[in-house]
């Protein structure tokens, strides 16, 4: 990467680029904490199916997600390539399993397009736009709103956006 | 130089000698103070006084040096400081306290509470010297020294006593004189080493609580001749030191003074603040070594033992370091239970001047440690509790006269540990509960009750929802927060508490409480392919049922006969929604008891018991029904604490609807 190209992105944002299926999809880099294998967890009861369960995380308790599951994906393997992301959302740790991670990509903020009038299992407001990249198109993901949504059943609804 | 930031410094300081200040006050206004007494509140007030001039809190420097004059005569024996005296410079103290409050938050000043602390103190500066030495004089004497005369039975080692224990134990409580008489004893030809033939003289600082002395003799009361007397002292406050004496103590005190006066309060122990965080932080990391340490433990055993022998020699070492390690570590968190103890001198005196009572508070065990965590949520129910036991448990005085009682009612506060727990109790020698009065509200209320319920069955009534609030049990103490909420607490720290009452002999009320939030006895269950954690605490037995135990009401609710009773019975494998391999054998019921109600939990197999460490599990996901927590087991897997508080609850629930 050149000097140039960096000056001429300043106002850029570093994604962490994943793979759902056949999607690619973006987080802010700065949330992500981590990337590991995929752990057996602790199922919890009273959860959603993409709730996988709970693991530990050198002694905190971390809630894992399957967005695969969550955004209905109908293949949903555990192997050895599987992949989580360890994020860091509203001061709380969560863990996210993907198919695969891509790369991390500066995307400045021309090279990201408005989100479509779509009917979609997710909701817009849970995508910040459409990175795009040469050929590639990314759908970058509001983690912390998503995460923290009451769809999401992850945080006790009071916090609900 | 920014001084700023030493006020942080300036505030907790200034609170701590103004609750050394307030302890002195109380200690010699119940008389239980010594000559040091005066020097350590004296010193108190003038660091508070040097602090606030030299930060510029000006208001805080004038009631201080106000206070420290009518301090200062007391001191030099120009004034006495009767109980009106007294009164006033607590009100000060008071005042102080907002002042302190105001200043570090930028609060607006209770002026009214301002004038008051400076007008009581002016009207005690006013008033004439020797009139309220008259007063002081015509006050009950003190008691300066306990003599007791402890003569014990030729059989007192027969039964297991050992007179060495009584005198350490008397020891532990302040100097003790002693005096052996050897008149009894036998030339050594004739003595039989089974006997006990010494006596004793014993003195005792009149500080020491008469209860104290006779807990100490308790297991051998019948067995000796023993003779407790007390010598009244001649007056209520120690003789003033010589003018010339004073000065010196001045001089060192002033430049001593933070030094001093904390270690008036902690024993001259030397310690360090840290913040909380930290500490939980080192406990986490170390709870982590266990876990990992537990991990090795485990693969360790599949290696051959002959091969590895050094390796295996180090993992045990290292298993009882990390033992010791965690116990060091979850030490740092413990605390005096005195933290909690320290605020009911002043509440039970306001609280019995309110109510025109006339009450005395014993406190006993206030060393005896509990985590800090346990600590900070068992203050709100004792306060209850103690508030309960003056305004509904103490009759007034002339009641108490006339059921021929000393007027001045008892309430003590004691903490001791048993096994593993700490027991706190509050008692008290008033009216005690009155169980016909209990037995018809609760008809009235329609609570259930049995034919000829016990007197535990009775007491434990009061702790149904709304029961306390009814007028005749309670008035000061009955608005608000009730005896059920007081339950509810203890039990959501994993303890117990029970009644025990005799009529006109007093009521105790007992706590038991786990020692530290943090570290749970668990029983390790298997449920629908996962592991959970029952707390030890709550199960009662565990049991394999025949076929013929479990039967339906109604077609769907299942019961379990356990002996005479019928349990209601939970598969938690469904409660938790977990389809897990089916069972080989029969299911497991555990029978568990939580707010006195039992329930049968049928689970896969009991895999043992060991100590976990609690996690919270809602710091990154929501609150789920029927689990209280997470532990991480040895293997590193996490396993869900189940919340037995909440199943029997939630059964409560169902009934009702």
């Amino acid at each position: 990467m050149s000097h140039d190209h960096i000056t001429a992105t300043e106002s850029a944002d570093e994604y962490l680029t994943f793979a759902l299926g056949e999607e690619e999809y973006g987080v802010e880099i700065l949330k992500v904490q981590e990337i590991r294998g995929y752990d057996t967890v602790t199922r919890l009861p009273d959860a959603p199916d993409y709730i996988k369960g709970v693991i530990n995380l050198r002694g905190t308790i971390v809630p894992v997600i399957d967005m695969r599951l969550k955004f209905r994906l109908a293949k949903a393997e555990y192997n050895a390539l599987t992949v989580m992301i360890v994020l860091n959302v509203a001061d709380r740790v969560v863990g996210m399993v993907v198919d695969s991670v891509s790369d991390v990509i500066r995307l400045a903020s021309e090279q990201i397009r408005p989100v479509p009038e779509i009917g979609a299992t997710i909701d817009r407001q849970f995508i910040t736009g459409i990175g795009t990249q040469g050929e590639r198109m990314l759908i970058l993901l509001e983690i912390e709103r998503l995460m923290t949504s009451a769809e999401m059943g992850l945080v006790a609804h009071a916090n609900a956006a | 130089m920014d001084i700023t930031r030493f006020h942080a410094a300036f505030f907790e300081e200034s609170r701590e000698n103004l609750d050394a200040m307030e302890a002195g006050l109380l200690a010699m206004e119940s008389g239980s103070a010594d000559g040091e007494t005066i020097n350590v509140v004296f010193r108190a007030a003038h660091s508070i006084k040097g602090g606030a001039a030299t930060f510029g809190f000006t208001a805080i420097s004038e009631l201080t040096h106000q206070l420290e004059t009518l301090l200062d005569e007391a001191r030099s024996g120009r004034r006495q400081l009767d109980v009106d005296a007294i009164g006033a410079l607590l009100v000060a103290g008071d005042a102080l306290r907002g002042l302190l409050g105001a200043a570090e938050h930028g609060d607006a000043i209770d002026e009214a509470g301002l004038k008051r602390a400076h007008d009581g103190l002016a009207k005690m500066m006013g008033r004439e010297v020797a009139a309220s030495s008259a007063k002081v004089a015509a006050q009950e004497p003190e008691i300066a020294e306990w003599r007791i005369g402890f003569k014990p039975a030729p059989s007192m080692f027969l039964s297991g006593n050992d007179p060495l224990r009584i005198l350490r134990e008397l020891r532990s409580h302040g100097e003790l004189g002693v005096t052996c008489l050897d008149t009894a004893l036998p030339s050594f030809s004739e003595l039989d080493p089974y006997e006990a033939y010494l006596a004793w003289d014993l003195m005792l600082p009149g500080s020491v609580p008469r209860s104290a002395i006779d807990d100490a003799f308790a297991w051998v009361e019948d067995q000796c001749e023993l003779a407790i007397e007390a010598i009244p002292a001649r007056s209520a406050v120690a003789p003033p030191p010589s003018a010339e004496v004073l000065d010196n103590v001045v001089a060192i005190g002033a430049r001593n003074e933070p030094a001093a006066a904390r270690n008036t309060t902690n024993d001259g122990d030397s310690s360090i603040r840290v913040a909380v965080n930290k500490v939980d932080a080192l406990i986490n990391l170390v709870g982590e070594l266990v876990i990992t340490q537990a991990m090795l433990r485990q693969r360790s055993t599949q290696l051959d033992p002959v091969a590895n022998e050094m390796l295996l020699s180090g993992l045990e070492q290292l298993d009882r370091n990390t033992r010791d390690l965690q116990e060091a570590v979850m030490g740092v968190r413990m605390l005096p239970v005195e933290f909690a103890f320290s605020r009911f001198p002043r509440m039970v005196r306001d609280l019995a001047t309110r109510l025109d009572k006339k009450v005395r508070l014993r406190t006993s065990g206030e060393a005896t440690e509990l985590d800090k965590g346990v600590i900070e949520k068992i203050v709100d129910p004792l306060v209850h509790l103690v508030r309960n036991s003056i305004d509904h448990g103490l009759e007034m005085p002339a009641e108490r006269r006339a059921a021929g009682k000393d007027e001045t009612g008892t309430i003590s506060l004691n903490a001791q540990h048993q096994g593993g727990h700490i027991v706190i109790e509050i008692s008290d020698d008033g009216r005690g509960l009155d169980r016909e009065r209990i037995l018809r509200k609760a008809a009235e209320r329609g609570l259930p009750i049995g034919d000829n319920p016990t007197d535990a069955q009775v007491w434990d009534l009061v702790f149904h929802p709304g029961f306390s609030t009814a007028e005749q049990l309670t008035d000061l103490s009955g608005r608000g927060v009730g005896m059920d909420v007081v339950k509810k607490n203890i039990a959501a720290l994993g303890g117990q508490v029970e009644i025990r009452s005799k009529k006109n002999i007093g009521t105790t009320v007992s706590i038991r409480l786990p020692l530290t939030l943090a570290i749970l006895d668990g029983m390790t269950v298997a449920v629908g392919g996962e592991v959970f954690i029952l707390p030890l605490n709550s199960v009662i037995e565990s049991l394999q049922p025949a076929v013929g135990d479990v039967r339906t009401i109604a077609g769907e609710a299942r019961v379990l006969r356990v002996r005479e009773d019928y349990l209601p019975l939970l598969d938690l494998a469904a409660q938790y929604g977990l389809d897990g391999p089916v069972r080989e054998t029969a299911a497991i019921a555990v029978v568990v008891e939580a707010d006195g109600q039992r329930l049968a939990l049928e689970v896969d197999e009991l895999l043992g018991q060991q100590q976990v460490v609690v996690k919270n599990l809602e710091s990154n996901y929501r609150r789920v029904q029927g689990i209280s927590g997470a532990t991480i087991l040895g293997d590193g897997r996490v396993a869900l604490i189940v919340d037995v508080g909440g199943f029997v609850q939630a059964q409560r629930v169902a009934q009702a609807a």
